[in-house]
Order: C-alpha cells, then sequence, then structure tokens
C-alpha cells in the first residue's frame, strides 16, 4: 500500500456572456455609459465560438495545452469542436441558468417562463438528468419582469428584458444581497455539474463520497459570518452525496492544492475513505478585463465560469499517487518577491526528495490564458512563472543557460484556464496530469499554487502550496 | 531623490509587491503613506 491517489478529474466550463455583465468590473462600468454597454453587448461571443475556442477545449481535456495551435485561438473557428469530454462539457448559458434555479433550495431565484420553459427541456435532456432537481427549478417559473422590479433584485438580461431574477435572501444584510446570492448560486451550480460529471462520466456510486472539500472563491455567509462557508456540503446535498459532509478551504487562489494535500491526509490518516474535492466558478470575475478585449477589437474573453471536482482516495494500483512528502509551502518567513516563492513552492521540495527539476515531466503553475490577460496589461502569467522557474533550475545547476527555452517548452506549457485565479492556479491541469501519469509517459508532474493573500488586507503576504503527483508505483 | 516627499506604494503580484516599492521609497528618504499589492489577473 502506498500513498492516497487521485483516481479521476472532471472539468466543466458554462458560456453565459449575458452574465458576465454582472461580473465585478462590467457591474461598475457599464450602469451609466450607454456607449459602452453598447459595445459590451456587440463584442459578446457565441456558444458555438465558445465551444470551439481552443484555450477552453484544453480546459476540458479534449486537447493537451502544449498541443495547441499557434494563437491568436480566437481566429480559430473548429466546426468539429465537440461540447462534451469524458468529465466535462460547455454549457449554454439557458440551460445553466436553470441549473442556477434548480440548486436555489431558498427559492430566491425567478424565471420567466419562455427560459424556464427552454431551460427545462433542455435539462431534461441532458445525460445528468436523472440527478437534477427539475422539480426546484418548475418553482422558479415566473413572471420575471415583475420579480425584477422587486427592491434589491439582480436580474439578467438574455436580450429581450429580464428573464432570470434573484431576490435579496434578507432586506437589509449585504452578505445575502441578490448579487452576492448570484454569485453564490452560480458557484454552487457549476461545483455541483462538475461534480455530477464526476459521479457520473466515471461511474462513482454518490453514496460512496464520505466528505467534500470546496475549494472555490466564493465566501457564503450572512452579515454575522460573511465567510461562513462549507459551500461543499450544499453541493455535496445538491449531487446526491447523502453520506457526505463537508468543508470549505480558503487561501484565495491557492486553495485547491491545500485542499488536495488535505484530502490527501484525511485518507492517509483513515479518517475518511473517499473524499472529493470541488470549485464553483467565480461570477465576480467574469469581464474583468473587457476594457482591453474591446481596445483590441477581441470579444469579452473573459465569459465562462469554471467548475472542477476530483475525487482522493486510497491507493487502487492504478492511479496517481499523490506524494505526501512532496508538499512545498509558503512559510511566513520565505520572502514575498517571485524567486523566493518559486524556491519555496519548487525547489525546496525538490531538494527534499534529493530530485532534479528535470525529474519532473510537468509543472503546472499558475495556467491563466495569456489572450486573456495581455490585452489589459496584465502579461503573461504562465510564461513568468516558467522562466522564473527555469533560471532557478539553471542556478540549481539543473540545465545549462542554453537550455531554458526548452524547459520551459517542454516542462511548461502555454496557459490555457479562464481567469478565475483558483482554476488556473494549476487545479485546471489536473486532467491532463491524470491522463500522462497513467496512459501518457509521464512519471511526476508538479502542481504548484499561489495565492494573493495580501487583497484581503490582513497580511502584506501572499501563499502558496505545491505538491507532486507520481506514476503509480504498481504500474512502473 | 525621494527625500521629504510622500510615496502611495502600489505593487503588483506577478511584479514587484507594495512592500517591496515601500522598502525601496523609504530607503531613498521618501514618507510612505499607503502599501497595497493588488491582483490584475
Amino acid at each position: 500500500m502506498t500513498g492516497p491517489v487521485v483516481v479521476c478529474a472532471s472539468q466543466v466550463l458554462a458560456h453565459t456572456p449575458h452574465l458576465a455583465a454582472h461580473g465585478s468590473k462590467p457591474s461598475r462600468e457599464l450602469p451609466g455609459n450607454a456607449e459602452v454597454t453598447e459595445q459590451f453587448l456587440a463584442s459578446l461571443r457565441s456558444f458555438e465560438a465558445a465551444v470551439a475556442y481552443p484555450p477552453n477545449q484544453a480546459y476540458m481535456s479534449a486537447i493537451h495545452p502544449r498541443a495547441l495551435p499557434a494563437r491568436p485561438w480566437t481566429a480559430i473557428s473548429d466546426a468539429g469542436a465537440s461540447r462534451w469530454t469524458t468529465g466535462g462539457e460547455i454549457m449554454p448559458e439557458e440551460e445553466f441558468l436553470g441549473l442556477l434555479a434548480s440548486v436555489d433550495t431558498a427559492g430566491l431565484t425567478t424565471l420567466g417562463a419562455g427560459l424556464a420553459g427552454r431551460a427545462s427541456a433542455a435539462l431534461e435532456a441532458h445525460p445528468l438528468a436523472k440527478y437534477l432537481d427539475l422539480a426546484q427549478l418548475d418553482k422558479a417559473r415566473g413572471d420575471a419582469e415583475a420579480a425584477a422590479a422587486g427592491k434589491g433584485a439582480a436580474s439578467v438580461d438574455l436580450g429581450s428584458g429580464p428573464e432570470a431574477v434573484v431576490r435579496p435572501g434578507d432586506e437589509v444584510d449585504q452578505s445575502l444581497a441578490a448579487a452576492v446570492l448570484l454569485e453564490n448560486l452560480a458557484a454552487k451550480a457549476s461545483a455541483t455539474l462538475a461534480l455530477l460529471h464526476l459521479l457520473h462520466d466515471y461511474d462513482i456510486e454518490p453514496g460512496s463520497i464520505d466528505y467534500v472539500l470546496g475549494c472555490g472563491e466564493e465566501a457564503i455567509g450572512d452579515r454575522y459570518q460573511r465567510g461562513g462557508g462549507n459551500l461543499a456540503k450544499a453541493v455535496a446535498e445538491a449531487a446526491g452525496c447523502s453520506e457526505a459532509s463537508g468543508a470549505d478551504i480558503k487561501d484565495f487562489c491557492a486553495a485547491p492544492v491545500p485542499a488536495l494535500v488535505i484530502a490527501a491526509s484525511l485518507v492517509q490518516a483513515g479518517v475518511f475513505s473517499r473524499v472529493a474535492v470541488v470549485a464553483g466558478g467565480s461570477l465576480a470575475k467574469l469581464g474583468m478585463k473587457f476594457q482591453g478585449h474591446l481596445r483590441h477589437d477581441l470579444p469579452i474573453l473573459e465569459d465562462v465560469i469554471g467548475g472542477s471536482a476530483f475525487l482522493v482516495q486510497a491507493d487502487d494500483g492504478v492511479s496517481p499517487t499523490i506524494r505526501l512528502d512532496s508538499v512545498g509551502r509558503h512559510r511566513v518567513a520565505a520572502g514575498g518577491a517571485a524567486a523566493q516563492i518559486m524556491e519555496a513552492l519548487a525547489l525546496e521540495p525538490l531538494g527534499r526528495l534529493g530530485l532534479a527539476t528535470t525529474d519532473v515531466d510537468d509543472f503546472a503553475t499558475e495556467l491563466h490564458n495569456p489572450e486573456v490577460t495581455e490585452p489589459q496589461g496584465s502579461g503573461n502569467v504562465p510564461e513568468r512563472n516558467y522562466r522564473t522557474l527555469a533560471a532557478l533550475a539553471m542556478r540549481r545547476g539543473d540545465i545549462a543557460r542554453e537550455d531554458i527555452d526548452a524547459f520551459v517548452a517542454q516542462r511548461g506549457m502555454p496557459g490555457f484556464a479562464p481567469t478565475q485565479g483558483h482554476l488556473a492556479s494549476s487545479l485546471c491541469y489536473l486532467p491532463h496530469a491524470l491522463d500522462r501519469l497513467t496512459s501518457g509517459p509521464a512519471t511526476r508532474a508538479m502542481l504548484i499554487a499561489k495565492g494573493s493573500l495580501f487583497l484581503g488586507r490582513m497580511s502584506q503576504l501572499s501563499d502558496g502550496m505545491s505538491v507532486i503527483l507520481e506514476r503509480n508505483p504498481s504500474q512502473t | 531623490m525621494l527625500k521629504d516627499r510622500h510615496v502611495i506604494a502600489l505593487g503588483e503580484r506577478d511584479g514587484v509587491s507594495g512592500p517591496s516599492i515601500a522598502a525601496c521609497a523609504e530607503a531613498a528618504g521618501a514618507t510612505v503613506a499607503f502599501t497595497a499589492t493588488e491582483c490584475f489577473v
């Protein structure tokens, strides 16, 4: 018996161009600015374009990120691209709003009759239909215009007036404002979709899950506990994991790797047999860099809400092993410069294990899609990370200076994840890593996550964690 | 150059952090009025 393993992973996207107007940045910039609003709405992508977009196909594991075509990816129109993969899909907006209403146990969502009917029909034909609470969706059917006129309502306009509306959970509690609940419901729906694909596509019995850890970005709570938490258990309930309890792991964008490590630790300690880790997407991040996209005549690229789920259990003799002795952490005293962070997360654990950087086949770090970040001046995040890592590998004597480019190309990869930091923070690579460490040729993959702890104003520190996944010893 | 100047130090998570800018500014004689690091991705 070796260490715990990751058995399977799923990744989903919901294409939500009209919800993009509810992202934090557009919701502040568009109201009162008719010209920009018109530009914004004219620059939304079709569902077909979102499906064909190569980074989205890479996110769903249809293609490996190193096999992505040359940029610009927005110019690629692949009519053969599929909505479906094993372990994932890109869900259209109307279906997603129907799913959102179906997981709204508080009954605060109203869908107009037309939208409710179309969403219900589509979800009845969905491969996951048997898991969905379509009766709850039906209860949401109502007068959307009247609901939108209610005090504090958040309404989604799909082009012909309000069609999906969320009411506040309380008249005065800002933690339960309609806009906050819309974000939380979007996170719950996308996490539920990912967990359901994990269970269904990999034939996992929902009742076999003991515990669910959430690692998404949203904080669920009320005025007395703004970040009260446990969206994980709400997702477990929605997915029919009747025997599970859960908890949320909060660490800004870094949370998925600590969640993986904690899940593996719970299994290794014998506390639980099967732990699922889930992450919903971040509605707040939609359209965050829309001004840069409009300036460069690009579509609004931040128009998808991501979701992710994976399963950790004891060694099954096949699945990649989680090397708990490889965990790297960013200590308080480690220093905050990029090289210091990478040294703490990548080199220190390798040194501890007596491994070279060249013993790792794939490094997954922050894999933000550069086509999204560059137009707004945020640069190419993964490339910066990989060049820092390669420079440290050279300083360590693992590679020569002239090998830096090859190191970056062969052990790194282009960014392909939606700019929802926790998904980009190496979690997006997990399905690829599982493929490469089972049916592919790789022996080791290192997942590196970083989080901007300082954004909460409680510290000037950042944080991060890393862990190595290794081909199962029984398979070598 | 920064002696007797007041500085607002705004860092970026992938570049130079706010505290690093503040430390440099203080070393150059400035008074740092505010320090923050932001994330733009």
